[in-house]
């Protein structure tokens, strides 16, 4: 994992002091809250439904045990015992004091940590492939590259007002864990000729006007990286529309004026950038991708596992991927209990997590974007064990990327933006759909709620996705069908008109049996409904 | 006193030395007339809007050497970052509080990017 | 009738107005009814309240807007964290 050296530390800790100090003119008067707002936001600090809402930075979902209990500490001293791990591989606290923030962004910098750009106009908190440096299929470790552009877009002078929020992911591997192309930039690190490169997707995007990011650049090479984001951000900040918040999106820019404008655009201002010397030397490169050397595996590990207890051996099956290193495995902690709320941990298990990374995955974890929590590195003589003081802690569900794995958005009831309450929505559906067995019988279907079309709980990237919208002051839900994040991305179709909250979830039963009837083979759901289409669904919906 | 300023679209075929450029003026067609150029003011209508930054660094980055202000929604928490841009002069709607201008000046001495206004990056210090 | 409603600027509770004060109950709210504006302009400016509005209330003195029901009551699903929990999310 990175480690801080004198610098990084510096800076966060001017961080501390600076928010400290725009805290103390807020509460005394001298400034106004417009004015304190994006300051505040540039910290991660929104005014929610109920208080204010802290989210904290978890650089590419990646963390080590004594952060992770870090979070837990904060959760029991300043919020109300409990976080909430988001679909950007962060935590966000929800019950926060302004007066509290100071001393809650001292202790996150005691340990490494902040909450730097989590919000406002910006380049936010960088993500990327949770199983990075641990999967079988990866041509290199993302997080290095991650690392750099963390440093580079931190407190960047020219990219802190952009017309609109900037979001950033780095994956290294053919199979897309992190929805790299519904991000403003998608990176996938390549290999040409046997150099590592670039290769990047700009404009992509959530929200109400959903994008897939096309390819601008097939390969930068590692020492061009940083002048060509650079060229890529500066053709945005003049040019990226700022008339309207919802068309201010990079997506919207280059929908409009075309991506091969937009391409010869970022090569023109490239040309310019280049000469200016902003690349650190390779050297810094290397640098930082020492941090990210693997771990000192047991290359005497065994690869056998005794699968006897049948919980455990469905929860081997659903949860635990397999390790690019002999004798160990991927852990999979799905924190979804059923009729719980997709990603809410509390204090103790949280602190249960950090001890269990300690322990047994050389004291590192991840976030995922499915705001469950991944222990990279676990020796599969070791996974009996794991999943018992998982199991002990209501933390081994074995549903992971079934449909009771769902992404919820905090919806209205926490979030000041929402149109419908998105949690007890999923929480219904995991209940109906409590039994294990139906749920491996159906398969991965990925289902994903957002409460309004800010689409933060990805709906539009879901197999099957959920939508609530405003119908008369009363909260109803739309579903579309088809969407994905991953490698074969796509953006869900409304199926047509919206469902009151048990409307919804029978309307999902529907949809899930009509797929077990008209399945063939082990095809997942996704690939039926691109099979059969459309009109099969909505027969079953509406009859 | 200096020269008086011209607006952007007055600019093209005058012989001033002094320019203001708002948001969407590209900064880039002053650059044959840096020479001449003693005074740049780029306004900021609103402090939400970026561009401003943009043309700041644009135009130091091709070597120009005059008097780079900033004027208008200019809030005192935006100006460490507009120094770093280039701009080093300062025309706020609000006046700036000194000595919040003066904390926040001290406060980040080493940025992690290669700035135009001659600041070492990390990266630099780091590697030599 | 009109209630006004905002955040508690230090501790960011959601707080109500009581004709005297901030509450955090909204049971203690009162109708602020043409002194609204007023009201909030000279409170937001003492900071005794952030980011305040008025809202219509109905019959029952509840917001008739399920998002401020939802602030008066919290969360829906941790009915252990909020102030009111027992206030319904539908209009009366
Ligand atoms: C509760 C406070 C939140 C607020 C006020 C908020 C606000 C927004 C807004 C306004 C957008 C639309 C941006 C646009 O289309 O330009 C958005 C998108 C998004 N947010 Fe949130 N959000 C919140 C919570 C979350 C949470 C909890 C997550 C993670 C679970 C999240 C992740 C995202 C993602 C992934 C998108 C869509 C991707 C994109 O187009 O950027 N947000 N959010
Ligand atoms: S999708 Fe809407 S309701 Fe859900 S968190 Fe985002 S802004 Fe709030």
């Amino acid at each position: 994992m990175y480690q801080y050296d004198k610098y990084d530390q510096a800076i966060v800790d001017a961080r501390v002091e600076e928010f400290r100090d725009q805290v103390r003119r807020r509460m005394a008067g001298e400034i106004t809250e417009d004015q304190f707002k994006p300051l505040r936001l540039m910290n991660g600090l929104y005014l929610q439904l109920h208080a204010y809402m802290l989210r904290v930075a978890i650089p590419y979902g990646t963390l080590s045990g004594k952060q992770m209990k870090m979070l837990g500490h904060i959760a029991r001293k300043y919020d109300r015992d409990y976080g909430h791990f988001t679909t950007r591989q962060n935590l966000q606290y929800n019950w926060i004091k302004l007066e509290d923030t100071p001393d809650i962004l001292a202790d996150l910098a005691s340990v490494e940590m902040h909450a730097i750009q989590t919000s406002g106009n910006c380049i936010r908190n960088i993500s990327s492939d949770q199983y990075a440096g641990a999967a079988a299929d990866e041509v290199t470790d993302p997080r290095p590259w991650a690392e750099l552009l963390r440093q580079w877009s931190t407190f960047h002078p020219e990219f802190s007002y952009l017309p609109r929020k900037f979001k950033i992911a780095v994956i290294a591997s053919a199979e897309d864990r992190a929805a790299m192309r519904l991000h403003d930039i998608g990176i996938e690190l390549v290999k040409k000729d046997g150099v590592l490169g670039a290769r990047i997707f700009v404009g992509g995007g959530m929200g109400r006007t959903p994008m897939i990011a096309p390819e601008i650049n097939p390969f930068v090479p590692a020492e061009d990286l940083l002048s060509y984001l650079e060229a890529c951000l500066r053709v945005y900040n003049r040019y990226g529309r700022r008339d309207n918040a919802y068309k201010a999106r990079i997506k919207i820019l280059i929908h409009e004026h075309g991506a091969d404008n937009y391409r010869a655009d970022v090569a023109k201002e490239f040309a310019h950038v280049k000469t200016l010397g902003l690349d650190p030397p390779l050297a810094e490169f290397d640098r930082i991708t020492a941090f990210f050397a693997a771990p000192a595996f047991d290359a005497t590990a065994a690869d056998d596992l005794d699968l006897s207890d049948p919980d455990f051996a469905v929860w081997v099956d659903q949860n635990v991927k397999p390790h690019k290193a002999k004798g160990y495995a991927i852990v999979n902690i799905a924190v979804k209990p059923t009729g719980g709320i997709p990603g809410d941990a509390t204090s103790d298990q949280i602190d249960l997590m950090a001890d269990l990374a300690t322990a047994y995955s050389f004291d590192e974890l991840r976030v995922t974007h499915a705001q469950n929590i991944v222990l990279p590195h676990v020796k599969k003589a070791d996974l009996y064990a794991v999943w018992q003081k998982l199991n002990d802690a209501g933390l081994a569900n074995a549903n992971l990327d079934l449909i009771s794995d769902i992404i919820a958005c905090p919806g209205l009831d926490y979030c000041s933006l929402a149109n419908a309450r998105s949690i007890p929505v999923a929480q219904k559906i995991s209940e109906r759909f409590a039994d294990l067995e139906r749920q491996r019988d159906i398969g991965e279907l990925k289902l994903k709620i957002s409460g309004c079309i800010n689409a933060c709980g990805h709906h539009h990237a879901g197999h099957i996705g959920i939508l609530g919208v405003d119908k008369k002051g009363v909260e109803n839900y739309q579903i579309t069908l088809g969407g994905s994040g991953a490698e074969d991305v796509s953006i869900g179709k409304i199926m047509g008109p919206g469902f009151d909250e048990n409307g919804a979830v029978d309307a999902i039963e529907r949809i899930v049996e009509k797929y077990r009837e008209v399945r063939e083979g082990d095809e997942r759901f996704l690939d039926t409904y691109r099979r059969v289409g459309n009109d099969v669904f909505k027969e079953a919906i509406y009859g | 006193m200096g020269d008086p300023i011209v607006s952007f679209a007055e600019f093209e075929g005058s012989n001033a030395t002094a320019v203001r450029i708002a948001p969407g003026d590209d900064a880039r067609v002053l650059l044959p007339h840096l020479d001449r150029l003693t005074l740049v003011e780029v306004t900021f209508p609103a402090f939400r809007d970026g561009r401003g930054y943009s043309s700041a660094r644009i135009l130091r980055e091709s070597g120009y050497k005059g008097t780079l202000r900033a004027a208008g929604d200019v809030l005192v928490d935006q100006v460490p970052y507009m120094k770093r841009c280039g701009f080093d002069d300062f025309a706020p709607n609000a006046p700036l509080d000194q000595t919040v201008v003066e904390k926040l000046s001290g406060l980040y001495p080493e940025p992690y990017q290669r700035t135009v206004d001659g600041a070492v990056p990390v990266w630099k210090l780091r590697h030599g | 009738m009109k209630l006004l409603t905002g955040n508690d600027l230090g501790s960011g509770d959601v707080v109500w107005w009581t004709g005297k004060g901030w509450s955090r109950n909204v049971h203690e709210a009162v109708d602020a009814g043409d002194a609204a504006e007023a009201i909030l302009k000279e409170e937001e400016a003492a900071r005794r309240v952030n980011a305040s509005y008025a809202v219509d209330a109905g019959a029952d003195g509840l917001p008739l807007h399920i998002k401020d029901r939802v602030r008066a009551a919290g969360p829906s699903v941790r009915k252990d964290l909020g102030v009111n929990p027992e206030i319904r999310l539908e209009k009366a």
